[in-house]
């Protein structure tokens, strides 16, 4: 085994002169180090009137290690509705916003394949920012990305516990995410200029924070329901609501 | 007359001995200085298509295990050191890539067609050195360009040595797109140098043939390189082409191959093996060729039927031009087709078997010397039969159906180019070894490095012929995800160790030819009584080949001839009884 | 290591692994005499003190007889072979009776298309059934492969098919599997980094589990 050892570090070697190839370059970003802007937030929920859409039901039957996930029987949760509210909405600030450089969010963004569906569903990142993938299924996941201003990638991770990390050089609303092992598999990358951008949760709810004073246009996107625009000002170090609803 | 003998003056070549290092040894016209250079760059490439196939095995017989030292390979080839399924496959697709175009080839056609054609037809050099130059100094930069290709992001071409589009034309399929055009760039560059150097050969053995050197005089070394030039010129330019049109179907929005746009995947394919089935040939008549010469004089016999070896090289090169719809059989091909390239496939057995039996006749009441040459010329066509035997099976179309695309046709392409083409490979190394350096090789790390090969090359690839016939798809990143392959995971890995220690066991092979080159024993100019013309002059011989223009007075192969008490007479010897050619056309 | 077929479900297995054993026997009986030739020649003739070479430069009868006999052979494996593949492949080798399904072929998924309540292919109520084919015993089941994005090989190792499936061709192929049981579909061409994993099944019912299961889906695409 010694001469494998020997043969696979000359190979090593020329690979790793390569660098990476992996990741984009960081765009508008003003760095990790840069301050907020400011202490402002918007925060709302997100509601949803009428008839809720059922969601379809996934045969998940050829992979069971994801199907035992699911206890009762999995559905692509394309429209999520608890108690009226709606997650999976992507809202970021589309005016008002004073001239960047903006400051980078610190962690990396994360993405997770568990139980042959990607969670979270929707996704924000700055330009530049890192976003984690990872798997938790014990199956093959390739994960490809379809943008349209952003160059793709088409990458696979055949085991459980491998993250591979990526990042877009363009804002982009939104990026496709799809696994090709599993047509079902759809997931939403929203690439933003800056850092105002937030995701609505379980229960509806959203906080888009570390703003300074002004008024700002906000837009909201959902998979299926459209966009919808809507307006907040904020005063330093101060608090605005904005609820958006969407319908049926 | 048939002799056609224009012989450039040999002293205008040996007054122009003061070169630079440069002039002498980096940017050479002289053949057997490239056709060194060609060895080694070959050498190189060979140890490059030989890890990758270390790091495909590993997997295959491992699939759960990370890849010993792997960890030091980038996150996109090997996170943690397990190799993922895309790197997989740009792995299969480079280790045939490099093997074919930057190993196989350039050993057999760049090396032997350069080093053996004017010393074996008694010329001072080739028609054109400052092409045959070019033709070198053109391949380098497509190697090393086809290399580079694995350094940029998205990673190496991981459509398969084949190309097969769509899967090569659109990146979104693989998520690779400037490594797949590197691929096509580098492979239409190095279509140019073997253009140049097919152009080359030809006009070499037409025109430079030394007084006497009949066409029926040619060693059949010869005969099969000129042969192999014309298919080197009938299919790489096919090749380049067709790599062109996928360039610009990836490039500039062309739709050669584009099915959404009027395109046709299966125009590829045509195209491809039209190119591709001539290579297999490329790859396999000059092993051939050397082969008997070395046969002839491991057996101290002449070549039996030495006319119905000519023409079987000829009838080879024929039917392997019109038979690569062969590959094509579950393409979705008009069936009538299958028919017609099933009959032309399996009537190449005829030349086959004319071949492998007159090697056998030529052995039949030989005296026979095993040098490390013969055992590896012996062990060529023992293997060779293997791969030749196996053909019949895909060519059947019927059975093909099952076994197309699966172990064993990797076990058959492996029989012909590694038990077949690169055993022929070490057997003219070791033969000619002192005529391109002046010293002799080991001969026991030769024998110990024959055997152990032949031994582990064996373990390696025969029992991939039963992975193919239990169903074993190849291009396969880890077989144990099918039921019907589980059962077969011992044997992988039994492949997987045997082909380790076969890549180990080259390392006497490497040290051998490093130390021979420094400390090696002096070689004699005919050390092993041959009846070449290039046996005629010093090991190495001189800038210029010979100190006069030879005169030839009879075949190549006069072993054991009643005529004289030694048992070789040199084509140059010149007996009482025989007429000078050029007295005999006066 | 075993040069054994592994058994098989289809119709004209049979004839495929007659064929196989036909060569295996035929190449077998060339690789032993070749290869024993060798050696017995490495043995006889090697060289000794004393005994020169005999100067033989060839045969013309020894030659006429091998090339002959290869010629002859080949030309019966030929002939043997035509009639099956014509069977198996040829224009109009599909039967009459076969039950059509339309196959949508994409990285890395089958989607098995069949026929609704109505007994037609291409209509409303067709019905699709992800990376699972459900076909009767001893009755012949025809695909017409549809690739969506590269080439793909449909492959039951059991059923001794393979069938390349290229975009932009409508592709058919049949077989008919004569024992009940389930069986692997792999695909056989590289298709990209999924390829090793694009894994289907088929399950061979008996004729009345077949129209049981028919029927039940049936139903249940009805209700959605």
């Amino acid at each position: 085994m010694r001469r494998l050892g020997v043969t696979s570090c000359l190979f090593a070697f020329l690979a790793c002169g390569g660098g990476d190839g992996g990741s984009g370059g960081g765009g508008g970003g003003g760095g990790a180090a840069a301050a907020p802007l400011g202490n402002s937030s918007i925060t709302g929920v997100i509601e949803f009137t009428g008839a809720v859409p059922a969601n379809p039901a996934i045969d998940m039957a050829e992979e069971a290690a994801c199907a035992e996930k699911h206890s009762n029987g999995p559905t692509d949760p394309i429209v999520s509705v608890t108690d009226g509210n709606l997650a999976n909405v992507f809202l970021r600030v589309t005016g008002g916003l004073p001239a960047g450089p903006y400051p980078m969010p610190a962690a990396a963004a994360t993405i997770d394949q568990d139980g042959c569906l990607y969670s979270p569903r929707v996704v924000g990142v700055m330009v530049g920012q890192d976003l984690e993938i990872s798997n938790s299924d014990p199956v093959l996941h390739n994960i490809k990305a379809v943008p349209t201003e952003n160059r793709g990638f088409n990458i696979s991770q055949p085991r459980a516990g491998m993250t591979s990390t990526r990042s877009f050089n363009t804002a982009e609303i939104m990026v496709p995410l799809e696994c090709n092992v599993h047509g079902w598999m759809n997931a939403y990358v929203g690439v933003v200029e800056h850092p105002y951008f937030a995701v609505s949760g379980a229960d509806g709810s959203f906080t888009i924070s570390g703003l300074p004073a002004g008024t700002y246009q906000v837009e909201a996107w959902h998979e299926t329901l459209g966009t919808q625009s809507g307006e907040a000002t904020v005063a330093a170090d101060g608090s605005a609501t904005l609820n958006f609803t969407f319908g049926g | 007359m048939a002799t056609s003998a224009v012989s450039l003056e040999p002293a205008a070549h040996t007054e122009a001995h003061e070169l630079s290092f440069l002039r002498k040894y980096i940017f050479s016209t002289d053949h057997k200085i490239i056709g060194v250079q060609f060895l080694l760059m070959s050498w190189v490439f060979l140890v490059f298509g030989g890890l990758m196939a270390m790091m495909i095995r590993w997997q295959l017989g491992f699939p759960d295990r990370a890849l010993p030292g792997g960890q030091l390979l980038p996150e996109t080839m090997a996170p943690g050191g397990i190799l993922l399924p895309e790197f997989y496959n740009s792995l299969v697709t480079m280790h045939g890539t490099i093997m074919v175009f930057f190993a196989i080839m350039p050993l057999l056609v760049g090396v032997f067609g350069n080093f053996l054609i004017p010393l074996k037809i008694g010329a001072p050099d080739m028609a054109f050195p400052r092409l045959n130059m070019a033709s070198f100094w053109i391949a380098v930069p497509a190697g090393i360009l086809m290399m580079a290709g694995f350094f940029v992001e998205g990673g190496h071409s991981g459509a398969g040595w084949t190309q097969y589009a769509p899967l090569s034309s659109d990146p979104q399929w693989t998520g690779v797109s400037a490594g797949q055009q590197i691929w096509l760039l580098s492979i239409a560059i190095l279509g140019l140098a073997s253009i140049l150097g097919a152009t080359n050969y030809i006009t070499t053995v037409v025109n430079l043939r030394a007084p006497g050197m009949t066409w029926f005089r040619l060693p059949l070394s010869i005969w099969a390189l000129f042969i192999t030039a014309i298919l080197v010129l009938l299919a790489i330019p096919i090749l380049s082409g067709a790599a062109i049109m996928l360039f610009f179907d990836q490039t500039i929005g062309t739709h050669f191959f584009d099915w959404t746009d009027g395109g046709q995947p299966i125009l590829w394919q045509h195209l491809f093996w039209y190119f591709g089935h001539p290579e297999v040939y490329i790859l396999i008549l000059p092993a051939m060729g050397m082969v008997s010469d070395i046969i002839a004089n491991g057996s101290r016999k002449p070549v039996f039927g030495y006319h119905s070896m000519v023409f079987a090289i000829i009838g080879i090169a024929f039917l392997g031009w019109i038979v690569w719809g062969h590959h094509m059989f579950q393409s979705g091909m008009n069936p009538t087709l299958g028919m017609t390239f099933m009959i032309s496939t399996l009537l190449i057995a005829v030349p086959s078997a004319i071949k492998t039996f007159n090697w056998m006749g030529t052995m039949w009441r030989g005296s026979i010397r095993f040098h490390v040459p013969m055992l590896h010329a012996v062990g060529f066509v023992a293997m060779f039969v293997i791969g030749g035997l196996s053909g019949v099976f895909m060519a059947t179309t019927p059975v093909d159906i099952y076994i197309h695309d699966t172990y064993f046709i990797v076990a058959h392409i492996h029989y012909v180019l590694f038990g077949g083409s690169l055993f022929a490979i070490f057997a003219a190394v070791t033969y000619w070894y002192p005529k391109m350096f002046g010293r002799m090789m080991n001969p026991t790390l030769g024998m110990v490095h024959f055997w152990l090969t032949f031994i582990f090359y064996n373990l390696t690839f025969f029992p991939m012929h039963n992975l193919g016939v239990y169903g074993h798809m190849r291009r396969i990143y880890d077989p144990s995800q099918y039921e019907f392959l589980q059962p077969l995971a011992p044997l992988n890995k039994f492949i997987t160790i045997s082909a380790l220690l076969l890549m180990l066991v080259q390392l006497p092979f490497v040290v051998n030819f490093v130390m021979s080159w420094f400390k090696g024993e002096k070689a004699s100019d005919n050390p092993w009584e041959a009846n070449g013309l290039e046996w005629s002059v010093p090991s190495p011989p001189p800038h210029g080949n010979f100190a006069e223009v030879p005169t030839v007075y009879r075949g190549p192969y006069e072993y054991s001839s009643p005529l004289v008490e030694e048992d070789f007479l040199p084509q140059t010897r010149k007996l009482s009884s025989d007429v000078d050619p050029a007295a005999a056309g006066a | 290591m075993s040069w054994i077929l592994p058994s098989s479900a289809s119709t004209f297995a049979g004839d495929i692994d007659f064929l196989y054993y036909v060569i295996l026997v035929i190449t077998g009986i060339a690789f032993v005499v070749v290869e024993a030739g060798l050696v017995l020649f490495m043995i006889k003739y090697r060289a000794r003190p004393g005994r020169k070479a005999q100067y033989i430069e060839g045969s013309t009868k020894a030659e006429v007889i091998w090339t002959a006999i290869p010629a002859v052979t080949v030309v019966i494996i030929g002939l043997m072979s035509g009639g099956v593949w014509n069977t198996v492949k040829g224009r109009n080798s599909i039967p009459d009776n076969a039950i059509p399904h339309r196959v949508d072929v994409r990285q890395f998924e089958w989607d098995f298309v069949y026929r609704g309540a109505d007994g037609q292919l291409g209509t409303g109520d067709d019905f699709t059934v992800r990376n699972q084919l459900h076909i009767p015993v001893n009755q012949p089941v025809a695909l017409q492969l549809n690739a969506e994005d590269v080439i793909h090989s449909f492959f039951v190792p059991a059923f001794r098919v393979k069938q390349d499936a290229v975009p932009g061709m409508a592709i058919n192929t049949w077989f008919e599997a004569t024992e009940v049981g389930e069986y692997e579909i792999a695909c056989a061409e590289l298709c990209g980094l999924g390829h090793y994993r694009m894994r289907a099944m088929v399950t061979v019912h008996s004729a009345e589990d077949y129209q049981q299961w028919l029927a039940d889906r049936i139903a249940a695409a009805e209700e959605e």
